[in-house]
């Protein structure tokens, strides 16, 4: 099993992004996935600042991919993503249906975590347009994901997200540029203040959900260290890691080691609970809530 | 000249869909009494015999009827889902709505004649997604998730030959359809893998001498005081702490209503009006339906002298969640 890194959720300023990428480079991880997912105000880097990474990237030894946009909702928001789709040079990772029309019949891709691939039958026609791989949605189970792997094609290669706080939701409303009273249409980025996305409690002052702009996820971080064993047994290809703004170099240090040792300890599982931002979670993996914490 | 703007209006039973199709809804849409459709909860939609019933009944009034398949089946269900079209297809309803790809694939395949709509719950936002659909499985129809603004609308209708539909009236959700996990995260169960958001299983009320708690599975979703009425609790609609503030911080409990710009959405080119509602009484749908139906006749034979007759207003502000409304996304001020 491979391990890749998502693509960057927040809005970091263009210098941290060029110096964060300079670091994976030298990162224990197989495939890279670059580019805006979240929200198209955020154009602090362009798609050739993309590419120049993704060059970079690639001379380091990585696989490069370029994900597209989940919510498509303008006009300039569609070319974008149409030029993502013809760039020529890298894979794609297709996140809406859009997206996957711009790319089926004519370049390999990867159906993205944003696509609803439920079962064998989305896979086979996504497969048969093109997709090498496919990216499970967080909500799916590890009992459902062995049903679909035993009866979809070998060829089509799975990859899971496996930490990291988890996307759940988009909007077309931006929750920072409401808690702030900002219209979106003059919402200032302020989600740059908020790195690894803005808290919001429950009423009893429990963490709830991390906002980032148009896009709702967790507060607590999905981590599968502890299922490392069990993916691999079972022919994940690819472990999805998450960045988060600190310490994602430790946190993917943990991962490679428990790939290293196939199987993980309890000590492990403490290093990352320190690391992570807000508690661990797998809920979603064991068939439960997904902010739930099954022990292994 | 625009052909006429379909009312398309909710059934979650038998008299409900009587109110609907009474009242002047061209076309009603149901569900099947499992989580094939996305709104399974106890007591509601239709089983074989009343599902044939309904479709008598509208068809004997000219009305229509949608069947909604908008849930996402999973390998080891998977037959459900597929039944559930055989049997769609038997009784004889105009159209499937469907979301799942797979589903749509299948439907397609055996059903070439089927008139297909794709989902809200499909998340297809942009001419080019929807025409994904149309190339793949010849979609007649799309309906649009509660994201785009009207210009966006207007754009969409332009980029595609499937009919649009839009939704008018009801309950608002504030995520893109199809593509929120909230209510698993909290509960196990979604709207895309079991039919239900906020499962009524895992509420619980609570009374504290700080006010009556609502919790959804583990988490605290709101707490009401003494005088305030308490609505239904989804994660989205309730009220939590950012930055040390209380307030909604998603969105307020209220309702979509598009009266206000009813003769431009008829201009822009739309097929169709949605309400929301399947889950609501008859006595809701009789109402809703009842005020569309003059308000589009009027937006449609005079749209230069249109306005909300005050009295449209009040009665759906009256079924209204909030008892208030608003046009979502559809204006750009409220994203």
């Amino acid at each position: 099993m491979k391990l890749s890194l998502g693509p960057i959720l927040y809005f970091w300023p263009r210098e941290q992004v060029f110096d964060f990428y300079r670091q994976v480079a030298d990162w224990p991880v197989d495939t890279v996935y670059l580019g805006e997912v979240v929200c198209s105000k955020r154009n602090a880097l362009k798609l050739d600042d993309w590419l120049q990474i993704a060059e970079e990237l690639e001379a380091a030894g990585k696989e490069v991919v370029l994900s597209t946009l989940a919510l498509v909702e303008a006009e300039s928001e569609l070319k974008r993503m149409r030029r993502i789709a013809e760039n020529g040079r890298f894979m794609v990772e297709a996140n809406d249906m859009a997206a996957v029309n711009a790319v089926a019949g004519k370049v390999p891709f990867v159906a993205g975590p944003h696509l609803n691939a439920y079962n064998h039958e989305t896979l086979t026609l996504l497969h048969e347009l093109g997709a090498k791989r496919w990216v499970m949605p967080v909500e799916l189970s590890q009992e459902t994901l062995q049903q679909i792997m035993t009866v979809s094609s070998d060829e089509l290669e799975t990859e899971v997200f496996g930490f990291g706080r988890v996307p759940l939701a988009f909007s077309a409303r931006c929750f920072i540029a409401r808690a702030e009273g900002l219209p979106k249409d003059n919402c200032q980025l302020r989600c740059m203040d908020y790195s690894d996305g803005m808290l919001l409690k429950s009423q009893d002052e429990k963490q709830f959900l991390a906002m980032n702009g148009v896009q709702t996820q967790s507060a607590t971080s999905a981590s599968l260290l502890g299922e490392v064993s069990q993916l691999r047994e079972m022919g994940v290809e690819m472990l999805r890691l998450s960045p988060q703004s600190q310490d994602m170099d430790k946190v993917v240090g943990l991962f490679a080691e428990a790939l290293d040792d196939i199987k993980t300890n309890g000590e492990r599982d403490e290093f990352l609970a320190a690391l992570a931002m807000g508690e661990l979670s797998n809920g979603f993996w064991h068939g439960k809530a997904g902010m739930a914490r099954v022990e292994n | 000249m625009n052909k006429k703007v379909e009312l398309v209006c909710p059934a979650g039973s038998f008299p409900a869909l009587r109110q609907a199709v009474d009242n002047g809804a061209d076309t009603v849409y149901m569900g099947f009494r499992d989580a094939t459709n996305a709104r399974n909860f106890p007591g509601l939609n239709f089983d074989e015999r009343a599902a044939r019933q309904g479709i008598d009944y509208a068809h004997s009034r000219g009305s229509k009827v949608l069947l909604a398949l908008n849930t996402y089946p999973q390998p080891h269900n998977w037959s459900l889902w597929t039944q559930a079209v055989d049997k769609a297809a038997e009784i004889g309803v105009d159209a499937l709505i469907l979301a799942d790809t797979g589903l749509m694939r299948y439907a397609s395949n055996m059903y070439p004649d089927l008139r297909l709509h794709l989902s809200v719950q499909g998340s297809a936002t942009s001419g080019d997604a929807i025409n994904f659909y149309r190339e793949q499985f010849n979609i007649q129809r799309v309906v649009l998730p509660r994201v785009l603004s009207l210009s966006q609308v207007k754009r969409v209708i332009n980029d595609t030959d499937v009919e649009v539909e839009v939704f008018a009236f009801g309950s608002l959700c504030v995520m893109v359809e199809g593509r929120c996990y909230l209510s698993s995260y909290v509960t196990g169960e979604s709207p895309n893998t079991c039919g239900a958001c906020s499962p009524a299983k895992a509420v619980r009320w609570e009374e504290t001498p700080a006010g009556r708690n609502v919790h959804l599975g583990d988490v605290l979703i709101d707490r009401y005081g003494e005088n305030e009425s308490a609505g239904y609790p989804v994660i989205c609609k309730g009220r939590f702490l950012v930055n040390d503030k209380l307030d909604y911080a998603i969105e307020e409990p209220t309702s979509l209503s598009v009266l206000d710009i009813l003769p431009q959405l008829v201009e822009s080119g739309i097929s169709a009006i949605k309400v929301e509602g399947r889950q609501r009484s008859p006595a809701y749908v009789g109402q809703v339906t009842k005020v569309l139906r003059q308000a589009l006749d009027a937006a449609e034979s005079n749209p230069a002298g249109y306005t909300p007759r005050n009295d449209w207003v009040a009665q759906l502000d009256k079924v209204a969640e909030g008892s208030t409304h608003t046009l979502g996304a559809l204006d750009r001020q409220w994203q």
